[in-house]
């Protein structure tokens, strides 16, 4: 692109990126916008009749109590599992950063559960807090909560919240520790000789300097919470009880894989796109305002 | 070995023309230094004989082939860039076979012709090391080393010293303009560096805006440069431009005082004169008050002005001189070393 | 810089450990599960030290039937399945990105921003969201039950296309320059010059991508339906689906513990890549 010399025009860059289109046309586009397609009929339960019918299945969503409940869910659980993991993440590694000497042996023991799967971590997690069996629910019982997340659904929001944050204290760890490792050792000295103590340095200095990563961070933990936790919702709850987990990437699977309603499916599977690309958009937004420091 | 001639070069990009009409022949053997302030097209030019960009109109042909439309690898060149562009990870031998590789030449060959390279540059105990592991200096033989191994018709260097240190690129010079002697290797230089291109050139071409202000040996662009271009760009310290007035020969300063030139020029002029050739002289016709000395050792760069007028004037003394800020001298000049330019057009008026 | 604050240099190592306890607890306890008996693990509170059946359930887990009383592959099995869509995901990822980002740096050729776009959009699709309709084509192409159908799908990244298009981009232009007086074309400067340029990048991605491959879930859980097809990931949740019936922590753990291993120790060992890959893919 940004290159001033190239080869001579032939057949091979065609060739060359020929694989990577046909793989994006086929499993990609055409998907996509068969899910677009969809999202505009109607079909019987047997598929026998479909009818088309422009913007009915958004509508009918607009107004569905259980959509718009599945919707304020995972916003709250997004917020939720952002706040509590980067949190964590934030103050890990703003004391492994002061830290001269085993900065690197904290960040290798930190690290790994980002290479947990999803579901593992549900698995994990739903071990740890199974109701007769668990560690936690025998002690909760001494302080008088008797924990039960398969009738309990704040229990169980709890429950994925903490799994999927846990998760992903790894992946922000990471990108904090880097970000304050790439802060001009000087800056920190100036202020130390200002007079500065470390907790100071830390807010005055710091955190401003990081609040790109944080933003950062925003963006890719609301995309973790909306996509990436399919897997400890499924093996955790299942949704349930009566919905109280159901994020909407459940609810596509759940509509149209269980329930079969493949419009209804879809327009959710449309409207699930558009909230990808806008993140995106904001995310590289976000990368091209860096380049340009 | 080959001459290369270059035709009515025209390069474009777009609707903007960056080299216009160039024109130039280059002997075999011979070594031409493209020198010229940055951004004026230089590098755009010898890009062009090494087939890096393309020639919008014109020809450039190497011995008697018109390589317009050759690709790089068909012109038989070697070239040196500004960053070496050793490739990082290839050791010093395989960086210098490499382009020998492709052309299937036998190993035994490869070997050879990279030794015989290697003992002229005075690399050979680096072979087996990679780029990252030289100095400066070295990496620098190794790009010359594997221009040198291809055996090529023309070389081609692209600012190649000025990622060096000002001691080392002195010595790197002299060792350039050496093995360029004794291979007879025709070479194109670009530099923007003049006493570089003074010291290295058999002959320069000077470039300014993407014209060639003037193609000549170093002591023709010295004592008759033909434009106020040429006359400011070669020289250190750089050329006085005074303003003058000429009546048949006759140049009279801003402050009214006047020298005889060595021409019968007529009305306003630039009358330039280079600092070394003002001769303090009590009875001098051109005064200059005096505002600060510059020891160098050798000789002292003195600063003022023209006296009555706001001229800037700097001259070149022998010896130390420290005494006299403030003050008046008085200096002459020879009339062989007065050079007087058209005050519009810029281009030197001929005796 | 001299710093003489001893209390909180002993605060920082207290909560960093306090840290590390919180993100290990869980594989503590699954590691602890994984090396008792099944009898045990039916009683709360469960145990917080290791007890002595760690051989006998690997053996069991590893080449018995798994979990008793359900219908499916033994775990070595699952274990090769993860691995190969683990692999041919990376590798198949690695090589498509490769090419196109070395045309679409390299070629100036019509289209090309069009193609460029085309890959731009994959970025802003994840599987999760056009599942349905991808299923339908790998099941119109008849790629259910197989290593193609489980990989295939998932291979198109822009990610990794935008990566490598970075990673060409800085190479400086004189390295192309050169290799064409040298006489290079382009598959020789591409496999001469730039591959071996781009090798930590390619390992880098190459962890981060084992990783992402090895941990799919919903994608195999929709497509495989023979047992024999099966990956360790998605095996956990059938047994913890088993579980409600007859609960044997002991193997379910265990094979969390075999479905973890793989990854995190390519995390733990590749460390330095695995963080240069993740910073890379992600900004």
């Amino acid at each position: 692109m940004l290159k001033r010399v190239h080869f001579p025009t032939s057949l091979l860059p065609y060739l060359l990126v020929a694989p990577q289109v046909i793989i994006t046309l086929v499993f990609f586009v055409w998907p996509a916008s068969q899910a677009v397609y969809q999202s505009f009929l109607i079909e019987d339960a047997f598929g026998i009749s479909t009818e088309f019918v422009w913007f009915e299945n958004f509508s009918y969503l607009a107004s569905d109590e259980q959509y718009l409940g599945t919707f304020g869910r995972t916003i709250f659980f997004s917020v939720c599992v952002a706040v509590l993991s980067m949190s964590a993440a934030l103050l890990l590694a703003g004391f492994a950063d002061r830290i001269v000497r085993g900065a690197t042996t904290y960040r290798t023991l930190l690290i790994w559960p980002y290479a947990v799967a999803p579901v593992l971590a549900g698995a994990l997690w739903v071990f740890m807090f199974n109701p007769t069996l668990g560690i936690f629910p025998y002690i909760l019982e001494f302080v008088g909560i008797d924990w039960n997340h398969y009738l309990n659904g704040s229990h169980a929001m709890m429950l994925v919240i903490f799994a999927a944050a846990w998760k992903q204290i790894a992946y922000n760890f990471l990108f904090y520790l880097a970000a304050m490792q790439s802060i001009p050792r000087s800056l920190i000295e100036a202020a130390a000789i200002d007079g500065a103590g470390p907790v100071r340095r830390f807010w005055d200095h710091i955190f401003p300097l990081v609040s790109p990563t944080t933003f950062f961070l925003l963006v890719i933990n609301a995309v973790y919470a909306f996509f990436d936790t399919f897997g400890i919702i499924h093996a955790v709850t299942q949704g349930g009880p009566a919905n109280a987990t159901t994020i909407l990437v459940y609810k596509v699977y759940n509509d149209g894989f269980v329930g079969l309603d493949l419009g209804g499916s879809a327009a959710q599977s449309v409207i699930l796109m558009v909230l990808v690309i806008a993140m995106t958009v904001v995310q590289f937004r976000y990368v091209e305002r860096k380049v340009e420091y | 070995m080959a001459s290369i001639t270059m035709k009515d070069l025209v390069k474009a990009y777009g609707d903007v023309e960056v080299l216009h009409h160039v024109e130039g022949e280059i002997e075999d053997g011979e070594l031409i230094v493209i020198v010229g302030p940055s951004g004026c097209g230089k590098s755009t030019l010898l890009r062009m004989v090494a087939g890096l960009e393309t020639i919008t109109s014109g020809e450039i042909s190497i011995g008697d082939k018109v390589v317009n439309n050759l690709e790089p690898a068909d012109r038989d060149i070697a070239m040196v860039f500004q960053n070496y562009a050793l490739y990082p990870h290839m050791s010093v031998r395989e960086n210098m076979a490499y382009g020998l590789k492709i052309r299937k030449i036998s190993k035994d060959e490869i070997d050879q012709r990279v030794r015989e390279a290697a003992d002229i540059l005075e690399i050979g105990q680096y072979l087996d090391r990679k780029p990252r592991q030289l100095s400066g200096g070295q990496r620098q033989r190794v790009a010359m080393g594997r221009a040198i191994v291809r055996n090529p018709q023309v070389f081609l260097f692209d600012e190649p010293l000025s990622n060096l240190d000002a001691k080392l690129r002195v010595q790197m010079r002299l060792e350039i303009r050496k093995l360029q002697q004794r291979l007879g290797v025709t070479s194109i230089y670009v530099t923007h560096d003049q006493v570089e291109a003074m010291t290295l050139g058999d002959r320069l071409m000077v470039l300014n805006g993407g014209y060639v202000e003037q193609f000549g040996t170093p002591i023709e662009l010295y004592d008759r440069p033909a434009t106020l271009f040429v006359a400011g760009f070669i020289g250190s310290p750089s050329m006085n431009f005074l303003p003058a007035t000429a009546t048949n020969g006759l140049l009279t300063l801003g402050n009214g005082a006047s020298v005889t030139g060595a021409n019968h020029a007529n009305g306003a002029i630039t009358l330039g004169i280079r600092p070394e050739h003002l001769v303090h002289d009590e009875n001098g016709p051109i005064k200059i008050s005096v505002q600060m000395f510059e020891q160098l050792g050798a000789n002292t760069l003195m600063h003022g002005v023209l006296d009555g007028t706001d001229n800037d004037i700097v001259a070149s003394m022998p010896g130390h001189v420290t005494a006299g800020e403030g003050s008046v001298m008085s200096f002459s000049v020879e009339a062989s070393n007065l050079h007087v330019f058209d005050a519009t057009s810029g281009k030197r008026i001929e005796e | 810089m001299i710093e003489n604050r001893p209390i909180l240099n002993m605060v920082s190592h207290a909560v960093l450990i306090f840290g590390v306890i919180i993100v290990a607890l869980p594989i503590w306890i699954t590691f602890v599960a994984a090396t008792h008996d099944p009898v045990r693990m039916t009683q709360a509170p469960i145990p917080m030290l290791p007890g002595g059946y760690f051989w006998e359930n690997f053996k069991q887990t590893l080449f018995g039937g798994g979990l008793s009383g359900t219908e499916s592959a033994p775990v070595w099995r699952m274990l090769l399945n993860s691995l190969m869509m683990a692999l041919m995901i990376s590798f198949g990822k690695i090589a498509i990105s490769l090419l196109s980002a070395f045309a679409i740096v390299y070629f100036k050729f019509p289209f090309r921003m069009g193609f460029f776009w085309l890959i731009f959009i994959t970025l802003m699709l994840p599987v999760e969201v056009r599942i349905l309709p991808t299923f339908e084509v790998v099941a119109d192409l008849g790629m259910l039950n197989s290593y193609w159908g489980l990989s295939i799908p998932l291979i198109a990244s822009a990610t990794a296309t935008f990566m490598f298009r970075q990673v060409f981009l800085t190479i400086p232009d004189e390295m192309l320059e050169s290799a064409r007086i040298d006489g290079a074309g382009p598959l020789r400067f591409f496999w001469d010059i730039l591959i071996p340029l781009s090798r930590t990048n390619i390992a880098a991605l190459f962890v981060i991508l084992f990783i992402y491959g090895w941990n799919q879930y919903l994608w195999p859980l929709l497509i495989t339906t023979e047992t024999d097809m099966t990956t360790i990931v998605m095996s956990i949740k059938q047994m913890l689906e088993a579980a409600e019936q007859s609960p044997q922590w002991n193997i379910i753990m265990m094979t969390a513990l075999l479905a973890m291993i793989p990854p995190v120790f390519v995390v733990v060992a590749m460390q330095r890549l695995f963080v240069q890959g993740l910073t890379e893919t992600d900004k």
